[in-house]
């Protein structure tokens, strides 16, 4: 029993020692000034130095929060409990959010630096008119691949993915909406289909790529792809220009017969606490220099017009990552597909992985 | 000990039940009868029972099954090594510290291990067998969720045989009773306590397991756990995702009533 | 003889080795200057260095040992009072009853019982953050604790207690001197699983926290889009040894206190 207290006692006792060290921390961050804004974004997703910065000009104090999915980012939203200023969901969620009335309104006249957007990025099909979210990130789903294995396809076709020699050769992202969209845009089809009967046929299509699929994986197919475990893999173009970048064998494609445009955009939740401060973040990050900045650091394609000029020409002269405008025009941006088609794309996706063996 | 202190004791507890399980199981049950628009309706379970669902019910208990197995018969022998050694203690905290590091991290650590240009290919390769594709197969899978429970179930089977009277080990030699027969006649059935909650500890997670399904065995393994994950956060359809959660817990029921009431109704009587 | 001593030794360097594996592995490529957990390059300290003037990251491990320890403590006290509940309750069907609540939460993946917390702490208007982390946590490692517990309170032989009463111990008396030391091994197990638990929970945390307080895991998965970072490996390696210290200090000097006796081992 003694023994007991005392492991009890050293516990709690460490407990609140550490407390206290956190408490020092947290207050040396702290800088007060007028207000804070919470930012809720992908891990890792923003250069650091730029919100330190933020803070310097304006100070607001930035506190980072991150999410690992839409999905998971939705429901945090929905259920309100933190004031979160600013969001960077990807597009096919902020039609779901804008239909839900999650977000707020922007106001355009307290972000002149849109002007710098590229029109072509401008009042899509998700947010028409901008009305609720600012591009932050850009890029397309295609194949990297590996040019030291592979030397003969050079994937301008989804069809090459079924080519006899490369079985078990090929890792898919595991996202519905890619892989199925994949198969549609290989038979022709919109990969914003309605038709039972079009994604019927891009299911059967998809089992005839059984043979050739190694396994169907997250984040990870990055690693695995960089570390040579398989040569081919269907991806986000962001992802594929992490791993070129570590290893130079790797080569990434956008099939010719169309693929997903995605964007991850900034936008204001219905949540927010500080929405002039929400307004001052957007408006910094859109500035050209930190907007080529933050490019650089993260590595995806920046829907920034001046920022992209400033960016070093291999960066911006290279078409895998910012595509000829005639590539471009054969992408489709996902439209929100209503709860009832989207669980109907995933139960034929569910259905594929189970019969994937 | 009275009645009154029994109440005191329950008081924490129930009330924990109360809050943390019992009002999130009604919360399930709610969502389980909520179809895809919101309104009341029976379809889910309609859907549960169509074959796709049921082979994933199949495949699941197979593979909870095999881990499990395997499980235990890894951690059983070395529980009762550990019981022998002089710092068991200190061995025993050796075996649980590995887990306190991120599982994600280990995950991808065992991505590098097991790949073909990895470590364990390349011994495989040394002692002759030759480089062998173990990522994506029902072999890794099975490796990597044993790697994983064996602390759950090593610490109550030690917790268990720590505390046998040797004397009843001893006599049992002295009686002639040949090592085998010791641990099958006196050791084991005096353990059973430890091997079925570490069994329970195991077993029943092992139904949803969800991440390793997509990170090690890429899919090629699919269970109940893996379609609730897909359910509550990609197609958002809370219906059907509380719909298999109230299979699982079913099931769970079930197991538990397989693999413990004889013996409650032992231990009860004994005290009777 | 000696040869007969050697397999045990020989079973369990095994199980060592592949249990410490994937850690060694995570600790070597915290030194490569590639950033990549494949490929070793070169070798080089600066994510150790970055590590130490990140201070949100270290706010974040002290975050996260804090919700462990404190929710390890909560939920073994209330599982150890759990355990005895159900150990003592009368009739069968209560106690079957029990148990399966219990085990509700084991069985229920993550993200069920995550987006039920939220809805629940919502509902209640209990504040994301700090506090909704640290009951979440409490809440789901307190079944881990009774199952832990409760093999120890079935060993144990009612005579025991029946003896203690006969010889007039008050019920505090039976409670503290002799069921709490004989059941101690299961109370260590329970703690050191919850502890286990709280500090591998990504999924219900994720849920749960808020206003900007974040814990190792929760910061781990959100990093998988963007690619893990060395410095998260040089951190787990930093983390992985302060822990063994830690775990074989306080052994050796529990040990040295209490002479002979292993820890928890009462003589």
């Amino acid at each position: 029993m003694k023994r007991l207290t005392t492991a009890f006692i050293v516990v709690v006792v460490a407990s609140a020692s550490l407390i206290f060290l956190a408490n020092h921390l947290n207050a040396s961050q702290g800088m007060g000034g007028s207000g804070t804004i919470t930012v809720f974004n992908w891990g890792d997703y923003i250069d650091d130095e730029l919100i330190d910065q933020f803070e310097e000009e304006t100070g607001i104090r930035v506190v980072y929060e991150t999410f690992d999915s839409n999905e998971a980012m939705l429901a945090k939203i929905q259920q309100g409990g933190t004031s979160y200023d600013i969001a960077v969901p990807s597009e096919y969620t902020i039609a779901k959010m804008a239909e839900d009335d999650l977000l707020i309104e922007l106001n355009h006249d307290q972000l002149p630096n849109m002007t710098h957007l590229n029109p072509d990025f401008m009042d899509l099909s998700f947010d028409p008119g901008n009305k609720y979210s600012i591009p932050y990130f850009w890029g397309t789903v295609g194949i990297v691949y590996n040019t030291e294995m592979i030397d003969d396809i050079d994937f301008t076709s989804w069809d090459d993915l079924w080519s006899e020699e490369l079985k078990n050769d090929i890792l898919l992202v595991d996202g519905a909406r890619e892989i199925m969209g994949m198969s549609l845009n290989s038979l022709g089809y919109s990969l914003n289909t309605l038709d039972r009967a079009e994604l019927q046929e891009a299911k059967a299509k998809l089992q005839t790529l059984s043979p050739n699929i190694k396994a169907i994986v997250g984040d990870e197919i990055k690693m695995l792809i960089g570390n040579g475990e398989a040569p081919v893999g269907v991806v986000w173009s962001g992802e594929a220009a992490d791993i070129m970048y570590e290893n130079e064998a790797l080569d990434y494609a956008v099939p010719e017969e169309g693929s997903n445009l995605w964007f991850d955009n900034m936008v204001i939740p219905r949540t927010a606490d500080n929405i002039e401060g929400a307004h001052a973040f957007i408006n910094f990050m859109l500035d050209p220099e930190n907007a080529a900045q933050n490019a650089e650091y993260v590595g995806y394609s920046t829907p920034n017009l001046s920022a992209f000029e400033l960016l070093p020409e291999e960066v911006s002269g290279d078409e895998r990552f910012y595509p000829a405008p005639e590539l471009t025009d054969r992408l489709e941006v996902y439209d929100n597909l209503g709860r009832e088609m989207l669980a109907y794309y995933n139960e034929l996706f569910l259905e594929f992985k189970i019969d994937l063996r | 000990m009275g009645n009154k202190s029994r109440n005191l004791f329950l008081i924490p507890y129930v009330f924990w039940i109360a809050l943390f399980v019992v009002a999130p199981i009604i919360l399930v049950l709610f969502y389980s009868f909520r179809g895809l628009d919101g309104s009341f309706t029976l379809s889910n379970y309609q859907h549960f029972f169509s074959s796709t669902y049921f082979q994933l019910t199949l495949s699941s208990f197979w593979y909870a099954f095999l881990i499990t197995l395997f499980t235990l018969l890894i951690s059983y022998p070395t529980a009762l090594v550990l019981t022998k050694m002089r710092h068991k203690q200190l061995w025993l905290l050796l075996i649980i510290v590995p887990s306190w590091i991120n599982i994600l991290l280990k995950v991808y650590a065992f991505l590098g291990i097991l790949g073909t240009y990895g470590p364990f290919n390349a011994f495989l390769d040394v002692i002759g067998i030759g480089a062998v594709q173990l990522l994506f197969t029902d072999f890794s899978f099975v490796f990597v969720s044993v790697y994983i429970f064996i602390p759950f179930m090593i610490l109550p089977i030690f917790n268990a045989l720590d505390k046998l009277n040797p004397a009843f080990v001893d006599a049992s030699r002295d009686l002639g009773a040949s090592s085998f027969e010791t641990f099958r006649k006196v050791i084991f059935p005096l353990t059973i306590n430890g091997v079925k909650a570490g069994c329970q500890l195991v077993f029943i997670p092992a139904l949803s397991l969800f991440m390793i399904t997509r990170l090690i065995a890429g899919n090629q393994v699919i269970t109940l756990g893996t379609a609730i994950e897909q359910h509550f956060l990609v197609t958002q359809d809370w219906g059907m995702g509380s719909t298999i959660a109230v299979f699982l817990i079913i099931a769970m029921i079930i197991i538990m009533f397989l693999s413990g009431n004889r013996k409650w109704g032992l231990t009860s009587g004994k005290k009777a | 003889m000696g040869k007969k001593r050697n397999w045990p030794a020989i079973y369990l360097s095994i199980m060592f080795v592949i249990l410490y594996a994937p850690i060694f592995y995570l600790m070597f490529y915290s030194f490569n200057s590639g950033g990549t957990m494949y490929g070793f390059e070169g070798f080089t300290f600066d994510y150790y260095l970055e590590v130490f003037q990140n201070t949100r990251l270290l706010i974040i491990v002290l975050n996260t040992v804090i919700i462990a320890l404190l929710s390890a403590v909560i939920s073994t006290i209330i599982g150890v009072f759990g355990a005895m509940a159900i150990m003592y309750v009368k009739k069968q069907q209560t106690k079957n009853t029990l148990l399966s609540l219990n085990n509700v939460l084991i069985v229920s993946p993550d993200v069920i019982i995550g987006a039920s917390f939220l809805i629940l702490f919502t509902f209640i208007g209990i504040k994301l953050g700090f506090a909704s982390v640290l009951i979440a946590h409490i809440a789901f490692s307190v079944p881990i604790v009774v199952l832990m517990v409760l093999p120890k309170l079935q060993e144990m032989s009612p005579t025991l207690i029946d003896a203690a009463r006969d010889l007039g111990a008050s019920r505090m008396d039976i409670l503290t001197k002799i069921i709490l030391p004989y059941i101690t091994p299961g109370i260590y197990a329970g703690f050191f699983m919850a502890l286990t638990y709280s500090l591998d929970d990504f999924a219900v945390t994720f849920f749960v926290t808020g206003n900007g307080f974040s814990t190792l895991s929760v910061e781990i998965y959100s990093l998988a889009r963007q690619g893990i970072s060395m410095e998260i490996n040089a951190l787990s390696t930093l983390i992985f040894l302060v822990t063994l210290s830690l775990v074989a200090g306080y052994y050796f000097i529990s040990k040295k206190a209490v002479g002979m006796a292993g820890m928890g081992v009462r003589k």
